[in-house]
């Protein structure tokens, strides 16, 4: 089972799929809209199924390598040279974690925009950008080569502008793809001259052959800073925050949702360049890094949930809310890198703020998505975002409001959802690093349920209304798709424990074993 | 707005030349300067020259919306069995399973200076023609639809 033929080519056909999906979508929206819809819904299911295979077998046997073009896919070296020319994916568990998250939110992603759009035109494109989204993001945590880190950046940032500008009929939308597409060019502009910089000193674009040569000149400080700034502002990072409001706000619910799960790609990069390639070098100051991600983590935190309070329009007030969710991970993955340096508080604390941080990526990708997602569902059948208007929904959308009401508990950490079980991770082990960050992130909970009270306050509670008697309970593929999100949401929440022990703490350890990420590709040498 | 006579016929003579010559840089990829990126836009030209010297509103029977995008799906779809049809010869996506067998593009290079034998390189020949087609038809979709934007000249 191990090794069939699939099995084997695993890392090559998780983008192989979604590209074949996207690339056929012309032809079959063709063929009129069941086919495309089954076209769509195969697809989707089958960059899962390998997405969650690959995983799989990454958490049972290992770093999974994949050489592209070699005599054989494991063939890292070429025959009669010491370092390694070829694209490779290099997946190991932290890249597993990931490729979970992309896999599960994007099917129920998928499945629910099948009838949440089904009323709008252009489809097929709609799908085949979706789709190259998803390739995109998949292909970033997955990747183990700089350049090719920054192809699959720039494929997930065209997709997604495309797909923010995707509903023209009001100018709004257009301006807010354009912003996002204009940010994303100039951050992946200086992604690739930092990798410029890096490739000039040291003749390398894999990863760990170059983190493996590293020297920190002040060339490679200038390269760090050029690649930490973009990459923070693309996971939407207080004070880079600026583009989340006005794209996570206009673009359709299920893009949203899956805008989300990009960011998050890029708070893996940001990771997995501060330990990986600049990790554990002599120059390196843990501490200063590891603060600079606290900071970052704490404004969001804070700025994100002050900003979230006196929104008024539904999806404005989720996106602030998933810029301060952001800060929780920075803060947690920073005060592990904080500590780095220290093994005794590494042990003691540190993976476990790391962990905290690390659950609380794929924790917020699911009921964050789920929180998109209701709102669209709401959208769909009010035809309005604005929250002093909506009013009354409980009595006709009964099963979206339990959507919400699981969403809301879970991003404010309430026992017993997954956003509690990985909050509580970070709240133990910050508080051990210190006390005031904890606190302040206890706080920030605390305003998220006081916003979100309000949201279900204003949008189910009350009389039913004479405006919305129209409004009933969504079609099928959506209410599946936001139960897909909602029954991770539930599961991980009662038992966080199978999904640390096997999914989180590999990913911890594989993000703090820098020696071992080279050895995968370098071996011996 | 339709050009005079005399360059609409000019152009209609041009525009084989045009696409002999795209797919003479796009076979040629391997060889010399070009590939299937710039032999798909020197063939996109040819549409723009059409474009440009006859109304839109009289060219959109002979260069169709829908036929560009199909074409630019085939590219595509080339592109990734090309690469996919490596794993079928138990070798990596994107294997030259092509190079040095003797058969389709399958000649060894020659040492040494030499004019260039168009019947190697393997799979990259293959790799430019999906793209040649891809670009042909994206390029050309693009081109239809700026240009479309293009107002009737007021009659004095």
């Amino acid at each position: 089972m191990m090794d069939t033929f699939v099995m084997r080519h695993l890392p090559a056909l998780l983008i192989a799929t979604p590209l074949f999906a996207a690339f056929l979508m012309p032809l079959v929206g063709n063929a009129g809209r069941t086919v495309r819809s089954a076209w769509v819904f195969l697809g989707a299911l089958l960059t899962s199924a390998i997405g969650l295979a690959l995983a799989w077998k990454v958490l049972a046997t290992g770093t999974v390598l994949y050489v592209f073009g070699a005599a054989t896919t494991q063939q890292a070296l070429p025959p009669d040279a010491a370092f390694p020319i070829r694209i490779m994916f290099q997946v190991d568990a932290l890249s597993a974690l990931m490729a979970v998250i992309v896999s599960l939110s994007s099917l129920g992603i998928t499945i629910y925009s099948l009838a949440a759009e089904s009323k709008q035109s252009g489809l097929e494109t709609f799908y085949a950008m979706l789709f190259l989204l998803i390739a995109g993001v998949l292909g970033m945590v997955v990747t183990g080569d700089l350049f090719n880190f920054f192809v699959f950046l720039e494929i997930s940032s065209l997709a997604g502008a495309a797909l923010v500008a995707y509903r023209v009929d009001d100018g709004v939308a257009v301006e807010a793809g354009l912003k996002y597409a204009l940010l994303s060019t100039v951050g992946a502009l200086a992604v690739l001259t930092a990798i410029g910089i890096l490739f000039a000193q040291y003749n390398a674009l894999n990863l760990a052959s170059l983190a493996a040569r590293l020297q920190f000149t002040a060339l490679d400080k200038v390269a760090l800073v050029l690649l930490a700034v973009p990459l923070a502002m693309k996971c939407g990072a207080v004070p880079m925050h600026f583009w989340t409001p006005d794209t996570y706000t206009t673009a359709p619910s299920s893009v949203t949702a899956f805008l989300v799960v990009s960011s998050q790609a890029s708070l893996y990069a940001l990771f997995r360049i501060l330990f990986t390639l600049y990790g554990h070098l002599v120059q390196f100051s843990w501490a200063t890094f590891g603060w600079f991600l606290i900071v970052l983590g704490v404004l969001s935190m804070f700025i994100g949930v002050t900003m979230a309070i006196p929104q008024k329009d539904v999806k404005r007030l989720m996106a602030y809310h998933a810029v301060s969710q952001t800060g929780y991970m920075l803060l947690g993955v920073g005060v592990g890198l904080a500590v780095l340096g220290n093994a005794e508080a590494l042990k003691t604390y540190g993976k476990t703020a790391m962990a905290g941080g690390l659950f609380h990526i794929i924790n917020h990708a699911m009921y964050k998505g789920l929180l998109f997602l209701t709102a669209g569902a709401i959208f769909l059948r009010t035809g309005t975002r604005n929250l002093n208007r909506l009013g009354g929904l409980g009595h006709t959308m009964p099963w979206t409001m339990v959507f919400f009401m699981i969403g809301a508990l879970a991003i404010a950490g309430v026992p017993p959802f997954n956003g509690f079980a990985s909050k509580l991770l970070i709240y133990e082990s910050v508080f051990r690093f210190s006390p005031f960050l904890s606190i302040i992130a206890m706080v920030v909970s605390i305003l998220t349920l006081a916003s979100f009270v309000k949201v279900f306050h204003s949008m189910f509670l009350g009389p039913p209304r004479a405006e919305f008697a129209e409004a009933r309970e969504v079609p099928a593929p959506m209410f599946i798709g936001m139960a897909l999100l909602a029954l991770f949401v539930v599961v991980a929440g009662l038992m966080p424990q199978p999904f640390i022990d096997h999914l989180i703490s590999p990913a911890v350890d594989a993000l703090v074993d820098r020696s071992g990420y080279i050895a995968a590709i370098l071996g011996g040498r | 707005m339709k050009m005079t006579k005399i360059v609409r016929t000019t152009a209609d003579v041009f525009y084989p030349f045009c696409l002999v010559f795209g797919l003479y840089v796009v076979i040629h990829g391997h060889l010399t300067p070009g590939g299937g990126f710039q032999g798909g836009a020197v063939m996109a030209t040819g549409a723009a020259l059409l474009i440009v010297a006859h109304a839109y509103e009289d060219i959109t029977g002979r260069i169709r919306k829908t036929a560009m995008k199909i074409l630019e799906a085939i590219g595509l779809l080339t592109f990734l069995f090309a690469g996919l049809s490596g794993i079928l010869f138990h070798r990596p996506f994107m294997a030259n399973w092509m190079a040095q067998t003797g058969k389709l593009f399958g000649n060894t290079v020659a040492h040494g200076p030499n004019p260039g034998d168009l019947n190697t390189a393997g799979l990259l020949p293959l790799l430019n023609v999906g793209v040649g087609i891809e670009v042909l038809g994206g390029l050309t979709v693009i081109l239809l639809y700026m240009l479309s934007g293009i107002k009737e000249e007021k009659k004095p």
